[in-house]
């Protein structure tokens, strides 16, 4: 009988549909992924390094690349900042409302972009229900730069909650007690023993905050004033070389922004197989 | 002795938790954040949406722009869903019940679209079959419109909802394993019988739960369709390209009236995704990842 049980699990494949399964995952992903990516880096390839360059460099692209991976790191960064103070307050904190703020923090995942871009728009827009206060004050947000950080502020904030809220919730208490009971005062024991341990969640959370804000389109197009130069990011670049047809220009622009994702995606990753080795796994 | 126990114990529950006015004043910036840039802007669509009363609100919604979109909007997201989850239910069988090389590198190749501008996805579309594209000129003689029609909408919208349903089912059937599935096949039954039978119930909860995720961005896709779409005045406009329309024309109470809808759409796939997660922890009582 034994012996048959582990001849049972030496052969693995007793179920079928494999052939079959695989073949159409891996047809589907080509028509639908595969494929049309590697249009895009064959269309690049058309072009000579010095075109590419040239498109790269020019004003109007440099500009529209610097505003949306400017701005995307600052809204990341307030995104950390922020983000874990609400883990924060909702994680170690009771206070009335708690479950409904909790719930909030997923509408930026479930907001149309669009949705969000007019409802932004109009808050901070001079008669605004913000807006008008902020003029008073003499602050412009909507049609300039700070409407397209406030938009990738709206649309980040749940990757930096959403990572780091499950390790602050996992965190043994008893470690803090443990160390509160050999004398460290509450800073103390924050900036050493529990801060470090949400960091790698916290940097996970920050990067995908700012791969999100780059490629963010709906959300911002409405507040952003769109002035080439100063208001347009590149996302907006590439509808616009689409819409002149400069198919070459989009791709290009497309190329740049698609690298860096994927970069930021690898170095998620990164961090996430670095933390699993520091922490043991229980 | 016991003097000293209990200031010990004083000290170690201070630097437990934080003086009153840190958490008075963490809470408050908590608050007054997802206040401003949360709760306003959700707030502020139905305020707007009802501005002119309720008659306004919904002769707004019965143009029939608006039910054009509203139309196209449902038979989109309808057709990518049922795409997405047939692919989403068969590389979740070939993924999670068989060994094979490379396997965490197919499930990274799902997850691509995810880390795709949406702009850049509709792009992807336009250079396969726009008229300078690979197979617009082909496309063009054999007299198949792809791009500013439906089936660009459709291919856009399934592209940027790819990887919902298989991501809801891997690491569900990954846990469940293959034991329920062997015995059912081992008894003789077939393995259309076996999928239906054993594994469908045992992952229904993730289904649902994936299908719920990828409608939701497929009818609140924005940035993508809008490459692919040519904003067709009733004919390719689905409801957030109807919603960018209305607002550039100053339409606000119309544009609004539609962004509420949407924005219901998405307050009930909170709640409805809420429901789910209780359904997915009872499944499964440990979760230890």
């Amino acid at each position: 009988m034994g012996t048959r049980v582990s001849g049972e699990r030496g052969r693995r494949n007793t179920l079928p549909g494999f052939g079959l399964t695989m073949g159409l995952t891996l047809t589907w992903l080509s028509i639908i992924v595969l494929i049309p990516l590697a249009g895009l880096f064959i269309k690049t390839f058309e072009l000579s390094w010095d075109q590419f360059f040239g498109i790269v460099t020019s004003r109007r692209t440099l500009n529209a690349l610097k505003i949306s991976f400017g701005l995307a790191f600052a809204a990341a960064a307030v995104n950390l900042v922020m983000g874990v103070v609400i883990v924060w307050a909702l994680v170690r904190y009771r206070f009335p409302g708690r479950r409904i703020f909790d719930a909030v923090v997923d509408i930026p995942f479930a907001l149309p972009t669009a949705v969000a871009g007019i409802a932004l728009t109009s808050l901070f827009a001079q008669k605004g229900w913000l807006g008008a206060p902020l003029a008073e004050l003499g602050i412009k947000v909507a049609f300039t730069p700070l409407g397209i950080f406030v938009a990738m502020i709206f649309i980040g904030i749940p990757f930096v909650v959403r990572t780091v809220q499950p390790v602050l919730i996992d965190l043994d208490t008893e470690i803090e007690e443990a160390a509160a009971s050999l004398g460290a005062n509450r800073w103390h024991v924050i900036s050493r023993v529990i801060l470090p341990s949400l960091i790698p969640a916290i940097l996970t959370g920050f990067a995908l905050a700012f791969a999100r804000a780059i490629g963010e389109y709906g959300s911002v197009i409405f507040i952003a004033g769109n002035l080439p130069n100063v208001s347009e990011i590149a996302p907006l670049l590439i509808v616009i070389r689409l819409s002149e047809f400069r198919y070459a220009d989009a791709t290009a622009i497309a190329v740049v922004m698609l690298v860096a994702a994927f970069l930021i995606i690898f170095a998620v990753n990164r961090i996430q197989s670095w933390a699993q080795n520091r922490i043991p796994v229980h | 002795m016991t003097d000293g126990q209990i200031s010990l114990r004083a000290a170690a529950t201070d630097a437990r938790t934080e003086p009153g006015l840190v958490r008075w004043i963490i809470t408050g910036l908590a608050v007054l954040f997802l206040t401003v840039f949360v709760v306003l802007p959700l707030v502020l669509v139905f305020a707007e949406a009802f501005s002119r009363g309720v008659g306004a609100y919904f002769s707004a919604l019965i143009e029939p722009e608006g039910l054009a979109a509203i139309r196209l909007t449902l038979l989109v997201a309808a057709i990518s869903v049922a795409l997405n989850l047939v692919f989403g239910l068969v590389a979740a069988w070939a993924i999670t019940k068989f060994d094979f090389p490379g396997k965490s590198f197919l499930i990274t190749l799902i997850d691509l679209p995810f880390s795709v501008s949406p702009v850049i996805s509709g792009l992807l579309f336009v250079l396969l079959f726009g008229m300078q594209g690979f197979f617009g000129p082909w496309l063009q003689n054999h007299g198949i419109q792809i791009l500013f029609a439906v089936p660009g909408i459709v291919l856009a919208t399934v592209f940027v909802t790819f990887p919902f349903v298989a991501r809801a089912l891997i690491p569900l059937m990954q846990e469940q394993g293959t034991l329920e599935e062997e015995a059912a096949i081992s008894l003789g039954a077939s393995g259309l019988q076996t999928f239906f039978r054993i594994t469908l119930p045992n992952i229904k909860w993730g289904v649902l739960y994936g299908v719920l995720l990828c409608n939701a961005r497929a009818m609140g896709e924005f940035g993508a369709v809008s490459v692919v779409s040519g904003h067709i005045r009733g004919e390719t406009n689905t409801m957030p390209l109807l919603v960018e329309i209305l607002y550039n024309e100053y339409q606000f109470v119309a544009a609004f009236a539609i962004a509420s809808l949407l924005a219901m759409l998405a307050l009930v796939t909170l709640v409805v995704k809420t429901i789910l997660e209780r359904h997915l922890d009872e499944g499964q009582p440990v979760s230890d990842d």
